[in-house]
C-alpha cells in the first residue's frame, strides 16, 4: 500500500489489546480496576471506535458494558423518569412514555446521526462523550435531569448542570467510571417542553444549534414561574442559559417579555465560526431566535396562549 | 495476537469462528467470511454503505466490533435472497424500478428498507425517507429508490 494511502483515515484498524464483555457491574468495574486507567468503557460505539481509528484514543482494552443487566429500560418512578445507561437514542425516540412526559428529550434523540446509529447509540454515552453538539444533553439539562456514576469505590448523583467540563471531557471518568442511569422529572401539567434544532440538513449532520426549553407558568397570575433555557453548541460545554431564564421569571406571557429575555443570552455565548456549521456571528443571531421560538412553543405544548 | 471464539447468527445459519479482539464486523463479513456484498465507504459510520441488520435493526457495520455480536442474528444484503436463488421483493423492486445506479449505496438502502416494511408494511413516504436517512446515495437523487420501496411494499402485501 502506498505511504500517502495508509494515512487516509479510513485505511487505519483500531488497535486495542482486549475486547471484554463483563456480566455485571461489579465484575465491569473490577475489569477497568485492573488495567489502570488504560481501559475504556465502550456501550454502543459509535463515538469510540471512530475515536480509536482516528487515533484520537489511545486504549489496551475496550470493556464492553452492554450486556449488564437491568440498564435497558426506560421506566417512571412517581413523577421522575429513569433511563438506563443502555437505552438508545431510537428507544427515546419511540418511547409513549417519553414522548409524552418528556416530548424535547425525544425530539432531541430523534435527531442523533442516522436509524443505524440511533438503534445502537445510547443517550448516556452522548452525555459521556461530552460534545457540545450532543442532541440530547442539551434537552437534557432544561429537564434538570442527574446522573448516577458507579466505581468501585460507590456510587455518586451529579446533577448534569455539574457534569460537563470541556469539549471532550466531563467529571466521569470513562477509564474507571459508569454512567448507570439518567433521571429526571416528567413535565407537568404546568410545564411545557421544546426542542429545536438549526442543522443544514434533516439527516446525518451535526447541528448548528440546538435549543431546549422547558417553562413552568403560574396560570392564575399569568407569568413564567421558572424557565430552564439550555444551549449548544456555542460554548466548550452545553450550558443553561441563566441570564435568559432570570428574565423570564416572573415576567408575563408577552411576545414583549420572552423577546427581551431572549436576548440576553447572547453575551453568555461564543460559538466558533465553523465552515461547515456557521459563522460565530451567524449563530450569535441565531440565538435569540430560537431562544424565543421553543419558549413560545413550550408555551404552546403546555396549552398556553401567548398575550 | 490472541485470537478469540465468537460464535452468531448469520443469514439464519451458525457462525464459530476466532478473531483478534479489535476486528469489525464489516471486516469480519468481507475479509474473513468473504461476504463481499456489504460495503465499506467512510469507515466512520457516516454513508451507511455498510449497513447490516442486528436482531432485525439497521446498524453500520463498519464502527460495530464483532464481539458484540456473539448470540445474536446478522443479517446482510445476502441473507435476502431464496436459497434457489430467488430475489427478495425489495431487491427485485430495485432492479425493476431502476433504483440501482452504481450500486454502492444498494445493499444499505435495501437493508434499510426491509427493516423498515418487516415494522411497517404500508409505510406513508415521509416514514420511507426517514429509514433511508442513514444511507447516502450519490447517483440517483433517492427518488427511484423510494418508489421501489412502494413497490416491494405492494407486493409484499
Amino acid at each position: 500500500m502506498e505511504p500517502a494511502f495508509k494515512e487516509l483515515h479510513w485505511s487505519r484498524d483500531i488497535v486495542v489489546k482486549e475486547y471484554l464483555l463483563p456480566g455485571s457491574l461489579p465484575e465491569a468495574l473490577d475489569m477497568l480496576d485492573h488495567f489502570k486507567g488504560k481501559a475504556r468503557v465502550i456501550a454502543g460505539g459509535t463515538d469510540v471506535i471512530p475515536e480509536l481509528r482516528r487515533r484520537d484514543l489511545q486504549v489496551k482494552a475496550l470493556v464492553d458494558v452492554s450486556r449488564l443487566p437491568g440498564l435497558n429500560a426506560i421506566e417512571k418512578d412517581g413523577r421522575h423518569i429513569i433511563l438506563g445507561g443502555l437505552v438508545t437514542h431510537g428507544q427515546v425516540a419511540s418511547s409513549p412514555l417519553i414522548r409524552e412526559k418528556a416530548g424535547l428529550l425525544a425530539d432531541g434523540a430523534a435527531a442523533v446521526g442516522s436509524p443505524q446509529i440511533r438503534n445502537i447509540a445510547t443517550v448516556a454515552g452522548n452525555l459521556v462523550s461530552g460534545r457540545p453538539a450532543a442532541d440530547t444533553s442539551i434537552p437534557l439539562l432544561a429537564l434538570e435531569a442527574s446522573v448516577t456514576i458507579a466505581s468501585k469505590k460507590g456510587e455518586r448523583v451529579v446533577p448534569l448542570t455539574e457534569f460537563f467540563v470541556s469539549v471532550g471531557e466531563t467529571v466521569l471518568d470513562s477509564s474507571r467510571e459508569v454512567l448507570t442511569q439518567i433521571r429526571f422529572q416528567g413535565l407537568q401539567p404546568d410545564q411545557g417542553g421544546c426542542t429545536l434544532r438549526l442543522s443544514k440538513r434533516r439527516a446525518l449532520t451535526l447541528p448548528i444549534l440546538v435549543v431546549a426549553a422547558v417553562v413552568t407558568v403560574d396560570s392564575t397570575a399569568r407569568v413564567f414561574k421558572k424557565a430552564a433555557i439550555a444551549l449548544g453548541p456555542v460554548a466548550p460545554t452545553p450550558f443553561r442559559a441563566r441570564e435568559s431564564e432570570a428574565g423570564l421569571k416572573g415576567a408575563p406571557l408577552s411576545r414583549e417579555a420572552i423577546r427581551k429575555a431572549a436576548g440576553l443570552a447572547v453575551q453568555e455565548c461564543l460559538p466558533r465560526d465553523s465552515l461547515l456549521r456557521g459563522s460565530c456571528s451567524y449563530r450569535q443571531e441565531m440565538i435569540p431566535v430560537f431562544i424565543r421560538r421553543s419558549v413560545q412553543k413550550a408555551l404552546e405544548q403546555a396549552g398556553f396562549s401567548i398575550d | 495476537m490472541k485470537k478469540v471464539n465468537l460464535v452468531f447468527q448469520l443469514n439464519g445459519r451458525e457462525v464459530a469462528v476466532k478473531v483478534p479482539p479489535e476486528t469489525l464486523l464489516v471486516d469480519l463479513l468481507r475479509e474473513v467470511l468473504g461476504l463481499k456484498g456489504t460495503k465499506i465507504g467512510c469507515r466512520e459510520g457516516e454513508c451507511g454503505a455498510c449497513t447490516v441488520l442486528l436482531d432485525g435493526d439497521p446498524v453500520n457495520s463498519c464502527i460495530l466490533p464483532a464481539l458484540k455480536v456473539g448470540g445474536r442474528s446478522v443479517v446482510t444484503i445476502e441473507g435476502l435472497s431464496g436459497a434457489d436463488g430467488s430475489l427478495d421483493p425489495l431487491q427485485q423492486a430495485f432492479i425493476d424500478q431502476g433504483a440501482v445506479q452504481c450500486g454502492f449505496c444498494t445493499p444499505g438502502m435495501i437493508l434499510n428498507a426491509k427493516a423498515l416494511l418487516d415494522k411497517s408494511p404500508r409505510p406513508a413516504e415521509a416514514e420511507i425517507r426517514k429509514a433511508i436517512s442513514g444511507v447516502l446515495c450519490r447517483c440517483t437523487g433517492y427518488h427511484k429508490i423510494v418508489v421501489a420501496i412502494q413497490t416491494a411494499a405492494e407486493v409484499r402485501k
